[in-house]
C-alpha cells in the first residue's frame, strides 16, 4: 500500500521524464500494476471497464421499464424472483419504475458516458497523442479513478436499501428531490445519490485538471498546438467544460443536501406535504434548475465532444483522407464550447421563465446548429470520394455522424420556445437527447474501442461480430427511436408509469410493444459486443506490427504493448499535422516524418 | 510562431499550472453560490443579517498570513532555511487562527438566533459559503502542515520552490477569495 501512494518523482515534466523507463529498480507488484496504477494506460483501461459494467447495469434497468411501457401491467414472474417486493406479483411496482428510469439516466449520462468515455480515452490517448511519458500528475490521475470508483461504489450501494435509490429522475429536481417524506425515493436514496455524485464531481475534476495541464504543458517537441489531432482537441474542450461546470453542480448539491437535512429553505417555499405545512419560507425551486442546468448543457457536450473527436480521427484515417477543414472543426470545437455555456435555460422554457429573456436563450440554443452543421459538413466531405475501409470502428463512425444530423434537427424544434411548450417532457424530448447524445456518442465510444483496442491489449476485436454488433444496434436505435417522436407530437408525456387511460395513446399501444421487443434484441447484441471484448483481450487475434491501421499519429510510434513511460527511447519529434493521408502519392506520412524538400502544402 | 510556442510552454511548470485551472475551477464554485445568493435576495422573506465584527479580525489574520508565506518563498529562494522555516510556521498559525476566528463568527451567528431552519435569509448562506472557504483552508493548512514537517524532519534537502511556490499562491487564492466574499456579503448581504 505504501508503493501505491508512492509519486513518480520522474513523471513531471521531459528532462526528468527519463528515468522513467528505467523500471528496473522497482519492480512492480501486481498490485501497483493494475489495481493503484499510475500509467495512464491501465487508469483508461480501469475506466473502460468500470464503465461497461456500468452500461450493463444502466441497459438492463431500461429493458425493466421498457417492459412496462410496452407491456404495461402484465406480469412477468421472474422478475419477482430477482426484485422481490419491488416487482410485486410480477409487475412492476410504480416506485420502482420511477427509481429505474431516475438510475437509468443518471448511470448511463455520468457513469458510462462521461466516466466511461471521456475517463478512458482521455486517459488513452493524451499522453500517448501528445507524445508524453504519462500525465501531468500520474498520482491525482490515479485519485481520480478512484474517486470514480467510490462514487460507483456508494451509487451501488443505495440500489440495496429498504427504501431503494435515488427517485425523481436524473434531473433530481427538489421539491421532491428535497422532501424525504414526499416519497421513498427521495429518503436515504437521495441522500446517497448527493454523495456519490459530489465524488463523481471530484473525480472528474481531477481528472480534467490534468489532462488541461498535460495537453497544454507536456507535448512532445514539434507539436505545436496545430499539429495535434482533433481527438485532443476535443478532449481539450471536454475537460475545460468540466472543470468550469462541474463545481456549480457540487454547489447546487451541496444546497441540496442543507434543505434535506438540516431544515433550510434554499429551494423550498410554502409546502404542504402528505398534510404537514412545511415552515420554510422563499425557498426558489427555479433556482436548483438553474444549478443544475449550468451544469447540465455543458455535460451534454462533455459527452458529445470525445465521441466527435475520435469520429474525426477514424473517418480521417479510414478513408485515407485529410480531415476536411482542420481548422473549421477546431473553430466549432471552440464555438460549441462557448455556447455550451449560454443556452442552460433552453431545459426551462416552461418554468415561468421571462419570455424576453426565453428569447435570448432561443437565440442562443440555435446558434449551435451552426458550428454543428460545420462539423457535420467537414465529416460528409472528409468521406466524399475516400478509399474508405469500412471496418467495425468507419461503420461507427459513419453512424454517429448520421445519428448526430437526425437528433441535431430536433433539437432546432425544442429549441424554439414555443415549439417546446407543446413538446416539452414529452417523448419527443426523449427521442431527441438519445439520439444525438445517448446513442450517437455511444456509437462514438463504440468507434474508439474498436479503433484503439489493438494498442489497448495488442490483439484485434473480432471483426465479424463487429460488423453484427454495428448493423444490429444501427437499425435498432432507429427503430426504438424514430417512433417516439411521432409519440411525442402527439403528446404523450415522458417518465409516465401507464398511459392506458388515455384514449387517445392507445394508438402507440402496438408500437410500443414494437419498442420494447427491438431494446431486449439490441441490449442482448450489447451483451455480445461485451463478451467480442473481453474474449479478445486474451484470444483475439494477435496484433503483428506497430502499425496496424496505418495512422500518422503517435501512439502507433509505440512499441506494440507499450510498458509504463510509452516510448522505448527518446519520445519522438513531431514534424507536421496528423492528417497527411493520401498526399503525393503516398498513403499516410506519420507525424514523426521530417517534411521533404519537395513535398506540396496541404 | 513555433518556437515561441516551444519556448513558452516551458515557462510555467506544470503543477503551477494545475492549480491555476483548480482555481477557476474553485471560483466557479463559488459564482454559482453567490448568484444563487442574488437570485434568492429578490424573493419574498428574505432576511439579512449583521456582520458580527470577529470576521474582521479573521480577515487581518488572513491578510498577514499571505505575508508572511511571501516571506517565507523569498527567503526559500535565498536558502534562509530558518527564516523559512519559522515564516511556515507563522502562515500556519495564522491559517489555524483564522479558523478559529471564522468559528467564533459562526457561533456570534448563531446565538443572534440566525439558525439553518426556517425561512430563507442572508445567514444560511453565509453558513454554506463561508464554511466552503473554510474547507478550502483548512485543506490550504494541512498541505502548511506536511510542508512544514518536511522542512523541520526531512532528511532530504530541498531544492525546488515548486512547491513551495504552488503554495503560496493557493493561500493567496484563498485569502483573496475571502476578501471577496466578505466584500459581497456586507454589499449584497
Ligand atoms: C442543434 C442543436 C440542439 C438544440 C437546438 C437542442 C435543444 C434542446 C432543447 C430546447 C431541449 C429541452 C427540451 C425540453 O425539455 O423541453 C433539449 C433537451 C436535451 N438535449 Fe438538446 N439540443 C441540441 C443538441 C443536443 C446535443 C448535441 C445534445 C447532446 C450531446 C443534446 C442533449 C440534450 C439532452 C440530454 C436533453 C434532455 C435533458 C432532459 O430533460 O432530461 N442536445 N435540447
Ligand atoms: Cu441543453
Amino acid at each position: 500500500m505504501s508503493e501505491a501512494t508512492h509519486i513518480h518523482p520522474g513523471s513531471v515534466g521531459h528532462e526528468v521524464a527519463h528515468d522513467d523507463h528505467h523500471h528496473g529498480h522497482h519492480e512492480q507488484s501486481f498490485i501497483t500494476k493494475y489495481i493503484f496504477s499510475q500509467d495512464h494506460k491501465t487508469i483508461g483501461k480501469q475506466f473502460l471497464i468500470t464503465g461497461i459494467i456500468w452500461a450493463i447495469v444502466g441497459g438492463l434497468f431500461s429493458v425493466l421499464f421498457r417492459l412496462q411501457l410496452g407491456f404495461p401491467g402484465q406480469s412477468f414472474p421472474i422478475l419477482e424472483t430477482f426484485f422481490g417486493h419491488w416487482a410485486k406479483g410480477g409487475t412492476i411496482q410504480p416506485e420502482f419504475y420511477y427509481a429505474l428510469v431516475t438510475m437509468h439516466g443518471t448511470v448511463l449520462v455520468f457513469f458510462v458516458l462521461t466516466a466511461g468515455l471521456s475517463g478512458t480515452f482521455a486517459n488513452l490517448l493524451i499522453p500517448l497523442q501528445v507524445g508524453a511519458r504519462d500525465m501531468a500528475s500520474p498520482f491525482m490521475n490515479m485519485l481520480s479513478y478512484w474517486f470514480f470508483f467510490m462514487a460507483s461504489i456508494v451509487m451501488i450501494s443505495s440500489l440495496f436499501i429498504q427504501t431503494g435509490p435515488a427517485s425523481g429522475g436524473w434531473t433530481v429536481y427538489p421539491p421532491l428531490s428535497a422532501l424525504g417524506q414526499a416519497s421513498d425515493g427521495s429518503k436515504l436514496g437521495m441522500d446517497l445519490w448527493i454523495v456519490a455524485m459530489a465524488l463523481f464531481v471530484v473525480s472528474s475534476l481531477l481528472g480534467g485538471l490534468n489532462y488541461i495541464a498535460t495537453i497544454l504543458n507536456m507535448r512532445t517537441k514539434g507539436m505545436s498546438m496545430t499539429r495535434l489531432p482533433l481527438t485532443i482537441w476535443a478532449l481539450f474542450f471536454t475537460a475545460v467544460l468540466g472543470v468550469l461546470s462541474f463545481p456549480v453542480l457540487l454547489s447546487g448539491l451541496i444546497l441540496l443536501l442543507f434543505d434535506r437535512n438540516l431544515g433550510t429553505s434554499f429551494y423550498l417555499s410554502d409546502i404542504v406535504v402528505a398534510g404537514e405545512v412545511l415552515p420554510n419560507e422563499g425557498g426558489s425551486a427555479i433556482l436548483f434548475q438553474h444549478l443544475f442546468w449550468f451544469l447540465g448543457h455543458p455535460e451534454v457536450y462533455i459527452i458529445l465532444l470525445p465521441a466527435m473527436g475520435m469520429v474525426s480521427e477514424i473517418l480521417s484515417v479510414n478513408s485515407r483522407k485529410p480531415i476536411f477543414g482542420y481548422m473549421a472543426m477546431l473553430g466549432s470545437l471552440f464555438a460549441i464550447a462557448i455556447l455550451a455555456f449560454l443556452v442552460w435555460a433552453h431545459h426551462m422554457f416552461v418554468t415561468g421563465l421571462n419570455p424576453f429573456l426565453g428569447s435570448v436563450f432561443v437565440l442562443l440554443t440555435l446558434l449551435i446548429a451552426v458550428p454543428s452543421a460545420i462539423k457535420v459538413f467537414n465529416w460528409l466531405t472528409t468521406l466524399w470520394r475516400g478509399n474508405i475501409r469500412l471496418f467495425p470502428s468507419t461503420l461507427f463512425a459513419i453512424g454517429f455522424v448520421s445519428l448526430f444530423i437526425s437528433g441535431g434537427l430536433t433539437g432546432i424544434f425544442l429549441g424554439n420556445s414555443t415549439i417546446d411548450i407543446h413538446l416539452h417532457d414529452t417523448m419527443f424530448v426523449v427521442a431527441h437527447f438519445h439520439i444525438v447524445m445517448g446513442v450517437a456518442s455511444m456509437f462514438g465510444m463504440f468507434a474508439g474501442v474498436y479503433h484503439w483496442f489493438p494498442k489497448m491489449f495488442g490483439r484485434y476485436l473480432n471483426a465479424t461480430l463487429g460488423y453484427v454488433h454495428f448493423w444490429v444496434t444501427m437499425i435498432g436505435s432507429y427503430l426504438i427511436f424514430w417512433p417516439m417522436h411521432y409519440e411525442g407530437l402527439a403528446g404523450m408525456p415522458r417518465r409516465y408509469l401507464d398511459k392506458s387511460i388515455w384514449k387517445s395513446f392507445n394508438q402507440f399501444g402496438d408500437l410500443d410493444k414494437m419498442i420494447t421487443v427491438v431494446s431486449i434484441i439490441v441490449f442482448a447484441v450489447q451483451l455480445m459486443f461485451v463478451f467480442n471484448f473481453f474474449y479478445s483481450i486474451f484470444k483475439g487475434r494477435k496484433v503483428t506490427s506497430t502499425n496496424p491501421w496505418g495512422a500518422n499519429t503517435l501512439e502507433w510510434t509505440t512499441p506494440i504493448n507499450p510498458g509504463h513511460g510509452n516510448w522505448e527511447g527518446e519520445i519522438p519529434e513531431v514534424h507536421r499535422w496528423a492528417y497527411d493521408y493520401g498526399k503525393d502519392g503516398r498513403e499516410f506520412i506519420p507525424q514523426t516524418e521530417p517534411v521533404g524538400a519537395n513535398e506540396s502544402k496541404h | 510562431m513555433e518556437v515561441v510556442m516551444n519556448q513558452q510552454r516551458k515557462k510555467i511548470h506544470p503543477h503551477k499550472f494545475t492549480l491555476w485551472v483548480a482555481i477557476a475551477s474553485i471560483l466557479m464554485m463559488f459564482a454559482g453560490l453567490t448568484s444563487a445568493f442574488i437570485v434568492k435576495s429578490n424573493l419574498t422573506g428574505w432576511r439579512n443579517i449583521k456582520m458580527p465584527t470577529v470576521f474582521w479580525y479573521s480577515t487581518a489574520a488572513i491578510l498577514l498570513s499571505s505575508l508572511t508565506i511571501q516571506v517565507a518563498i523569498r527567503s526559500f529562494k535565498q536558502r534562509e532555511m530558518k527564516q523559512y522555516r519559522s515564516m511556515i510556521a507563522w502562515t500556519l498559525v495564522l491559517g489555524v487562527a483564522f479558523i478559529v476566528l471564522q468559528y467564533f463568527g459562526f457561533k456570534n451567528l448563531w446565538e443572534q438566533n440566525i439558525r439553518f431552519s426556517g425561512s430563507a435569509g442572508a445567514g444560511q448562506f453565509l453558513y454554506v459559503i463561508f464554511g466552503l472557504h473554510a474547507l478550502h483552508v483548512i485543506g490550504g493548512a494541512i498541505a502548511l502542515l506536511v510542508m512544514f514537517l518536511k522542512a523541520y524532519v526531512g532528511k532530504v534537502k530541498l531544492y525546488s520552490s515548486v512547491p513551495v511556490e504552488v503554495m503560496a499562491t493557493y493561500w493567496h487564492f484563498v485569502d483573496i477569495l475571502w476578501i471577496y466574499l466578505l466584500v459581497f456579503f456586507i454589499v449584497i448581504g
